[in-house]
């Protein structure tokens, strides 16, 4: 029994010497601090890389969750989108950075006259990750899968983008932009509207519209979507195994839960990835991911915590933040008393400390929002009503508002971190204490995130609740007009004025005069006061400090080919 | 935890059970009052039911009140000082009242979890015990059921059915007790029947149920603190995991001890102290139940000779 | 014994049958039902109607029982909500993970507690035993994921001894064979991922097995002491037995009987306990699976993980009774 204690005793001491040795073998080092790279082991990258740091190497970088499924056409939660801009592409996208439009798989484009022929020159010599040739045959059959969907696949839970540009499918149930595609050569795509749209191109750099192998789609039968609407399923194992598109990384493996690796793709017609290797690990704790990345078990991660975001730059990793390209709001629904009052809701604006709230719970270039689009973005206006602080004004407007039953039922999401709100539960506390303090009742209701709260908020069950969009693409219309362009029925109310407003600035073709209707709009919006927008904010990214070339996108469209280890 | 004093009481403790009450009783009580474990486990069950019961007068400040939220900074909450000994929380309220409140919201939680389970327990095992036959079989049969899922999933999975809020932790946190309740009682009758007082009192015609609620039950008693004492300690602890998972009650300015620990996470860097009170708060109160009801288990086994 | 072991298998049966009835009941006794718990809150009619009729809500209760029992049978739960995924494949593949991590912490468990619980049985009422015992309360008081917590920020941030996060480092590669990496790395005969391997266990594993471990410790104690108070125990002494001889032939084999019998149940606490645990150590097994489905409300993810670890749960202590059955003969008979 000694004998036993002790042999035990020396097994524990040696486990603990074995781990604190570390062993021989190992490609990228555990040890606290930045994390280094391994030696480039094969040629093909050595010549050809541009842009800064060796060439080779491999990221791990933390993720809050696995991708939903590898297929842009049905999915728009990050993590899915995070993986698909790498091994992607669309025709048009993003700068670097910033939102204007640049070409991608498409070198030029034209439009016809009437605005609805848009002629697509695609770049040559582009090759899918399986081999199989880039061209115009491929794009139409992209385009033409989208527009066929049929079933769950049409639902909003999975091609909402479709539905946000393009409206309708091929059943005809909802009318379309889409008339068309042909490849009127191998080179040239061209894509019919049935009207002509100003947003459409942007809408183009959207990660829903990444081109895919046309051979792979139909191999690994990516149509096969099972399930409800509300639930849907993916049969396939297009979006689980073969995700095969024309981006500078390719995939290798996904063990969900685990990890999810992608690996270069030398094939790819640009500049090539300088790393050799991306994996994905799924951290669902963020406190979990800042220490993996403080031990050095992970070379970065996104959604920085305000908390920490000092921290991490003071000991030496790289915090990088995105510019502010989202809003964070207090959304109401008119439908349910007293919310339609308007002194009600002016009440409510007045009494809300917004200051405080962002000074005390969000990081460094967080800004208090005055309406419901970013100041970046055109079409913004300096002279839109301001609801400073004051909650004696809150209370005399209630009074004034002869409302008697002043019990409000406020819905907050728990266990969520979104880029406009880190702390969901520390802004509803905040917010609470504010609207007791002028004499409102507040009930506190609750939901996960992605099971129970968004669909509660869509349904209109929700009387006041928190929420805040991160912008798609650089138009205002993604913006107030996914907002207030046309009654829904979380924010319940029929404004025709409002509607009409955007409905005709969206429609406009000048950009001067867009901006110049866009800008009375938001001054409409913030008189009318369907919410009480209260933030943007700059989300942040951490690296190891050894890590260079990332570049952060306000629409989140941000590639790791750029990225390279010291 | 609890399934294993269950079975520890059925391995060696069954001769616990064999009191006659009084005796064993005053025994038990000079045995209590002279094993120093049991008295601090003793004192400190007892002040933290005094710091529940008291709280409103205890407490500083009021705990649901962020009155000084302008002093909170993304990486500065303030720790303890002078006017605030145990700091403030990341809301800008005074953590110590918090934790004088938690108190509060963790006795009625254990307490009324307790109740729901003991009750339920207890009823199924009387009709077990006491009916006997094809009733007391389908009654282990679900104790068996119940038994075969690990007490924090079993509570887990009736909090996903039941929804956010704190009933849902207590009656989640309350489920994992019925089985051990009723196989204790059961366990209980049976020895008791065997007992001579027992045939001697039905053969003279004395109706059973007098019997049961007269002699058996009572006599039982001992054990049935002993697993309520326990299971006190587990609820406080289970339901701060149930809270640290995210369930709990939709009101986060309520202050809940395992609310509080699971919310400090995310501020470990920056206010470890938001971490650490609630997480000693719920060990030295667990560890009083436990303590208290360890030495009341040895205490009532007539077994250990000290 | 073969009959013993057969019988006890036959009890399994009803067991099981009656976890999936309380699983079945226990998804339909929401408000709203099955539907309205699959939708949320957004349910309209039509949707209802289309939940009702693909999932066969519709059909008569018994009917839905018996195909749910026949898919259960084959070990169908369904697709996860969240995941979009086949459920009983995430299981199969995320369950070595927590079976690895589980079985750790019971070695660590085991191999610790018992030594001590005797250790203080032996000297009873010495500083060690009084210790010991307090040592052990103090363990089944401290919620585990608090535990994990400190673990964490002392050894893997503070201290950068031991990795934080994971079963391996993300750049290895291991063919998975197993997904037990332990057996996985002696197969590939790859002596850096053994060694990564037991050095992600170890947080975890600690941080696991620490309550088992003090209630291992403290049953031992309870259950030597009992042993060695015994009269044939002090009659072997007085007969001049060595203590060793004693010990072993005597006070072992009966002091084993609760020992076992708590392992056997403790098995149930470290399933439990691998939810949280897992989430903290961002562990990929089941444990963080069903944690993360029960907010999600993902009911065939619950379910499943459920009755997956119920399965295990029950089968252990299935094994701990045939252990038993060898160690004291007495019991076969019955």
């Amino acid at each position: 029994m000694r004998k036993r204690k002790s042999a035990i005793a020396l097994t524990l001491v040696a486990a603990l010497a074995v781990a604190a040795c570390g062993d021989d073998d190992n490609e990228s080092g555990n040890t606290s601090g930045p994390a280094e790279t391994s030696a480039p082991t094969d040629s093909s990258a050595a010549p050809e890389t541009t842009g800064g740091g060796e060439s080779g190497g491999t990221l791990v970088f933390g993720t809050s969750s696995d991708p939903v499924v590898l297929d842009g056409a049905y999915v728009s939660d990050g993590e899915s989108l995070r993986v698909i801009d790498q091994i992607f592409e669309t025709l048009v996208t993003t700068e670097p950075g910033g939102t204007e439009i640049v070409p991608a798989l498409a070198e030029s484009w034209t439009a016809s006259d009437d605005g609805l022929e848009w002629t697509f020159n695609l770049r040559q010599g582009v090759t899918f990750h399986d081999d199989s040739a880039f061209n115009a045959d491929a794009v139409c059959f992209n385009f033409d899968r989208w527009y066929n969907f049929t079933g769950v696949a049409q639902s909003a839970a999975v091609s909402y983008y479709w539905s946000t540009v393009f409206g309708g499918f091929s059943d005809g149930a909802t009318p379309s932009l889409y008339g068309g595609c042909e490849a009127a050569d191998e080179n040239t795509a061209v894509i019919t509207l049935t009207a002509p749209s100003a947003a459409f191109l942007s809408g183009l750099a959207v990660s829903a519209f990444v081109i895919a192998s046309p051979d792979a789609l139909t191999t690994y039968e990516a149509d096969k979507v099972g399930g409800t609407d509300d639930a849907p399923t993916f049969d396939g194992t297009f979006g689980f195994e073969h995700p095969i598109g024309t981006g500078p990384f390719k995939f290798e493996s996904w063990a969900p839960g685990d990890k999810l690796t992608i690996v270069r793709y030398d094939g790819y017609w640009g500049d090539k990835a300088i790393l050799d290797k991306v994996i994905f690990k799924p951290i669902a704790d963020g406190p979990a991911r800042r220490t993996a990345l403080e031990t050095g078990e992970i070379q970065g991660y996104d959604l920085v915590d305000p908390a920490d975001a000092a921290a991490l730059a003071a000991a030496g990793f790289e915090v990088l933040h995105r510019p502010a390209f989202n809003v964070g709001y207090v959304g109401f629904n008119q439908a349910k008393p007293p919310l339609d009052n308007i002194k009600i809701r002016q009440a409510i604006a007045y009494a809300l400390n917004r200051e405080a709230l962002v000074s005390a719970k969000y990081p460094e270039g967080a800004q208090v929002a005055t309406q419901f689009q970013p100041p970046e973005l055109f079409g913004w206006s300096a002279d839109v009503p301001q609801y400073d602080y004051d909650p004696d004004m809150a209370r005399q407007l209630i009074a004034e508002s002869g409302v008697t039953d002043l019990t409000l039922e406020f819905y907050y999401p728990s266990d969520v971190s979104r880029p406009y709100m880190p702390d969901p539960t520390a802004n509803f506390e905040a917010f609470k204490a504010d609207l007791e303090a002028v004499g409102f009742t507040i009930v506190p209701k609750t939901a996960p995130w992605r099971s129970g709260y968004l669909d509660d908020v869509d349904a209109g069950n929700a009387q006041i609740y928190l929420l805040g969009w991160t912008g798609d693409f650089g138009d205002p219309d993604n913006f107030v007009g996914t907002f207030f362009r046309t009654p829904q029925v979380a924010w319940g109310f029929e404004n025709q004025e409002i509607f009409d407003a955007l409905t005709t600035a969206r429609d406009t073709a000048d950009t001067a005069e867009r901006t110049a209707l866009y800008e009375e709009a938001n001054k409409l919006i913030m008189e009318f006061l369907p919410g009480v927008p209260y933030v943007h904010t700059q989300p942040a990214l951490a690296f190891a400090a050894n890590v260079t070339g990332y570049v952060p996108s306000p629409v989140s469209l941000e590639s790791f080919a750029t990225v390279s280890l010291g | 935890m609890a399934t294993v004093q269950e079975h520890l009481q059925s391995l060696m403790g069954a001769r616990a059970v064999e009191s006659t009450g009084s005796s064993l009783g005053r025994e038990a009580f000079r045995r209590l009052r002279a094993n120093r474990i049991a008295v601090i486990g003793a004192s400190i069950m007892l002040f933290f039911v005094v710091v529940a019961i008291l709280a409103p007068w205890l407490a500083p400040h009021d705990p649901r009140v962020n009155t000084w939220f302008d002093q909170i900074r993304p990486a500065s909450i303030p720790g303890p000082s002078g006017d605030h000994w145990f700091g403030l929380d990341e809301s800008g309220r005074d953590e110590l009242s918090r934790i004088i409140f938690g108190a509060r919201s963790s006795l009625v939680i254990g307490i009324v979890s307790l109740a729901i389970g003991a009750v339920f327990g207890l009823l199924l095992g009387v009709l077990a015990g006491g009916l006997g036959g094809r009733i007391d079989a389908l009654i282990m049969r679900v104790t068996d059921v119940l038994l075969a899922v690990p007490s924090l999933l079993l509570a887990l999975s009736v909090a996903a059915v039941m929804g956010q809020s704190r009933t849902a932790v207590m009656v989640a946190v309350a489920v994992p007790n019925v089985p051990l309740f009723a196989r204790l009682l059961r366990s209980s009758m049976l020895a008791e029947r065997q007992k001579d007082y027992v045939s001697a009192a039905v053969s003279v015609g004395i109706p059973r149920r007098r019997l049961v609620l007269g002699h058996i039950l009572p006599n039982s008693v001992g054990p049935m603190i002993v697993q309520g004492t326990l299971a006190l300690a587990t609820a406080v602890i289970d339901a701060a995991a149930l809270s640290f998972l995210g369930l709990g009650s939709a009101d986060p300015t309520v202050p809940e001890w395992g609310r509080m620990l699971a919310n400090a996470q995310k501020y470990t860097n920056v206010a470890p102290h938001l971490a650490i009170f609630p997480g000693v708060v719920i060990m030295i109160t667990a560890l009083g139940f436990n303590l208290f009801g360890e030495a009341l288990r040895e205490a009532l086994d007539p077994k250990l000779r000290r | 014994m073969f009959k013993f072991i057969l019988r006890r298998l036959l009890l399994l049966i009803p067991i099981l049958l009656g976890l999936s009835f309380l699983l079945f009941v226990w998804v339909r006794a929401l408000p709203g039902g099955p539907a309205t718990a699959l939708l949320g809150e957004r349910a309209t009619p039509e949707r209802i109607a289309e939940v009702n009729r693909l999932y066969g809500f519709d059909q008569p209760v018994l009917e839905q029982y018996l195909r749910y029992l026949s898919r259960i049978i084959r070990f169908d739960f369904g697709q996860s909500i969240t995941l979009r995924r086949d459920v009983t494949e995430e299981m199969l593949r995320r369950f070595p993970a927590t079976i690895e991590l589980s079985a750790a912490a019971m070695v660590f468990a085991v191999g610790v507690g018992v030594p001590l619980g005797f250790v203080a049985a032996k000297r009873e009422r010495t500083w060690v035993d009084n210790g010991a015992v307090i040592a052990s309360l103090v363990g089944v008081s401290v919620p585990v994921f608090f535990l994990a917590q400190i673990l964490k920020m002392v050894f893997a941030e503070r201290l950068g001894w031991l990795p934080s996060i994971g079963r391996l480092e993300p750049v290895r590669e291991l063919q998975a064979h197993t997904n037990f990496n332990l057996i996985d790395s002696l197969i590939e005969f790859d002596r850096g991922a053994f060694v990564d391997t037991v050095k992600h266990l170890l947080l975890p594993g600690l941080a696991l097995g620490t309550i088992p471990l003090a209630i291992i410790a403290r049953i031992t104690r309870a259950s030597v002491m009992e042993v060695l108070n015994e009269d044939y125990v002090r009659t072997a002494r007085a007969k001049g037995m060595s203590r060793r001889v004693v010990n072993r032939r005597h006070v072992l084999r009966n002091a084993l009987l609760p020992i076992v019998t708590v392992v056997g149940l403790q098995t149930g606490l470290l399933l439990s306990g691998a939810v949280l645990t897992e989430r903290v150590f961002a562990w990929g097994g089941i444990g963080g699976l069903i944690g993360g489905a029960v907010l999600d409300k993902d009911y065939p993810v619950i379910q499943g993980g459920v009755m997956f670890i119920a399965v295990v749960f029950v089968l252990v202590n299935l094994v701990v009774d045939v252990l038993y059955a060898v160690i004291d003969p007495r019991i076969r008979v019955h």
